[in-house]
């Protein structure tokens, strides 16, 4: 039976991610209107117990093999794309990450399909499947029709609930022929590197002051850590910060960096590119200070300064010193 | 070795991005350009790699905004080559028909290697790596924040990352295409007196290419979030906006 729409699940290290979940409830909001089936693709090897999660779509589109124990961009995308040819959806969703951003482009090119990255809202209107997608670092959003008969969209991960997703169930296991030629299987996998350990979990600090671009340099993240000292948390940044080595890896927040809840997220100079709002959205607190009133991050936070961070810093230390006697 | 990257010119997002009359594209000379900032990194791991394995680097751009220039630096840093690629039209095409245009120039071309920035801010249809890859039919990993030649030579072993800290280590068969996440260093700088000199004395090569209409994405609407909607904006001088922040926090028994 031909799906409706596709979502392309993800796992990592035996478990679904999150983002598959987000996928999988939207998919479920927006079938009714689109034919009804949710088709979800599963692969990887060993991985059937994982189809019980799925109970959100209807039919999981099982491929088992070896070569897909682990992510690697042509063998999955050769093996979805048969997929994709196979289940004839008007919607693909997959997940603006690490694996999801890699096949969209090979999906795009080889299957002739049209894309859409960073993708923060889906709905149908008359009869028409739109797309809003997040761009130039979150200071704009485009909204696009998706073309018939099958648009592939890859969704900004945290945009949708993870619980619509979150059924249990028994859905129809579909087999299809996929075949792997030696050309599709040029990058292996060796390892999994671990993420550094012996520095401050920012995970697990109540207080993060977050510093961006606007610190300028190495010289000045004291006088964040100063501040950050006194209120009982840590200093993180976001990729530039890291980039640059002002502050090491471990202190990297967003996208391929660590997605923190703390009490209270207080961003310095932090423009609020998707990249980095992926990892900080969900804080219970977040106060921003930056120079340029247009600045994405005022959209996620809860309080906002329109202010140079060298102006507020200073002042914010000195009360806060001030107050704690 | 012989190494292609391939370099975007977009817009500074330090300064502002407006919309165009009709709503649905951004205007061009609201924008100030700039490299991708990613491009940079693949260029830096470029040249990494020519320091190590005595590659060749040849950096490609499309003829839009400020491409000129940043050729210019890139063969001041140490690039071999750079060609600006002419296709016609006054502002930067979608990243599928970007793609389809460096097919074209790179098909059949013995390149080994093939880097470019993982995204660029005005990534709207997928980016520019995995399309290109798809095209020309070659292997394609994304967010990579290292690159090594294997012994043979015809492999490189990379880091992809992952959230949360993780990366996997792939080995990947040349030719391939690589989209850069990071360079294993920050990019490095070039000396506006080196610069000017190489512009003296420079070639800077020039490619045609013909754009075929693909029927890019139909945008419907852009529009801009609204200013600070969601957020509570504090104002004052600096000591009064640091009282109210300290208010929110004792508020919220957040400070010790």
């Amino acid at each position: 039976m031909a799906a409706s729409i596709l979502v392309v699940a993800e796992h990592f290290q035996g478990h679904l991610t999150d983002v598959t979940f987000e996928l999988l409830g939207k998919a479920r909001e927006l079938a009714p209107a689109l034919g009804g089936q949710v088709g979800v693709a599963l692969l990887g090897h060993d991985v059937g117990g994982l189809v019980s999660e799925l109970g959100a779509a209807d039919t999981v589109y099982a491929a088992d093999r070896p070569e897909l124990r682990e992510f690697t961009p042509d063998a999955y995308a050769t093996v979805l794309g048969s997929a994709i040819r196979h289940a004839a959806p008007r919607v693909v969703l997959l997940g603006s990450t690490s694996s999801g951003l890699d096949l969209l482009g090979l999906l795009s090119a080889r299957l002739n399909l049209p894309c859409i990255d960073n993708c923060t809202a889906l709905k149908i209107q008359d009869g028409e499947v739109v797309a809003t997608s997040q761009i130039y670092g979150g200071k704009l959003f485009a909204e696009v029709v998706l073309p018939q008969p099958t648009a592939l969209v890859a969704v900004a991960p945290g945009m949708f609930p993870v619980d619509a997703g979150k059924v249990s169930g028994r859905p129809e296991v579909a087999q299809w022929p996929h075949e792997l030629g030696p050309s599709e299987t040029g990058t292996s996998f060796r390892r999994w590197i671990e993420p550094p350990a012996g520095d401050v979990d920012i995970t697990k600090v109540p207080v993060l002051v977050a510093v961006g671009r606007g610190i300028q340099n190495a010289e000045n993240v004291p006088q964040a850590e100063e501040l950050a000292a006194l209120l009982g948390g840590a200093v993180c940044g976001s990729r530039p910060v890291i980039d640059q080595a002002w502050l090491p890896k471990t202190r990297q927040v967003g996208k391929s960096g660590m997605t923190v809840k703390s009490k209270l997220y207080l961003a310095l100079g932090i423009s609020g590119a998707p990249e980095h709002v992926e990892g900080m959205r969900s804080a219970e607190l977040i106060v921003a200070v930056n120079k340029d009133p247009q600045a994405p991050i005022f959209s996620v936070a809860h309080y906002g300064v329109v202010a140079d961070l060298f102006d507020i810093l200073p002042s914010l230390t000195a009360e806060i010193k001030t107050r704690q006697g | 070795m012989k190494i292609a990257v391939l370099a975007k010119q977009v817009a500074d997002l330090v300064e502002g991005v407006e919309i165009d009359a009709s709503g649905k594209a951004v205007d061009p000379t609201s924008i100030r350009y700039i490299l991708s900032e990613l491009d940079d990194h693949a260029l830096e791991e470029a040249l990494l790699l020519k320091e190590r394995v005595q590659a060749r680097v040849e950096v490609f751009s499309l003829e839009t905004g400020e491409a000129r220039e940043a050729l210019f630096t890139a063969l001041a840093k140490g690039a071999d080559r750079v060609v600006m690629v002419q296709i016609g039209l006054e502002s930067a095409p979608d990243n599928h028909t970007t793609a389809k245009v460096f097919a074209s120039v790179l098909k059949g071309q013995p390149y080994d290697l093939i880097l470019t920035g993982v995204r660029a801010s005005d990534d709207l249809d997928g980016s520019l790596g995995g399309l290109l890859a798809g095209y020309l039919d070659l292997p394609y990993v994304g967010l990579i924040r290292k690159v090594e030649v294997a012994g043979d030579g015809g492999t490189v072993v990379v880091e992809k990352e992952y959230p949360g800290g993780f990366a996997a280590e792939l080995e990947v068969r040349l030719p391939a295409v690589l989209g850069i996440q990071a360079a294993e260093q920050p990019p490095r700088y070039v000396p506006v007196s080196r610069l000017r000199q190489v512009m003296k004395t420079a070639k800077l090569e020039e490619a045609t290419a013909a754009v075929e209409d693909i029927g890019p994405l139909a945008v419907r609407r852009m529009y801009k979030p609204e200013e600070g909607k969601g957020a509570t904006m504090l104002s004052g001088d600096p000591d009064e906006v640091a009282r109210q922040i300290a208010d929110i926090l004792a508020e919220r028994r957040l400070l010790r």
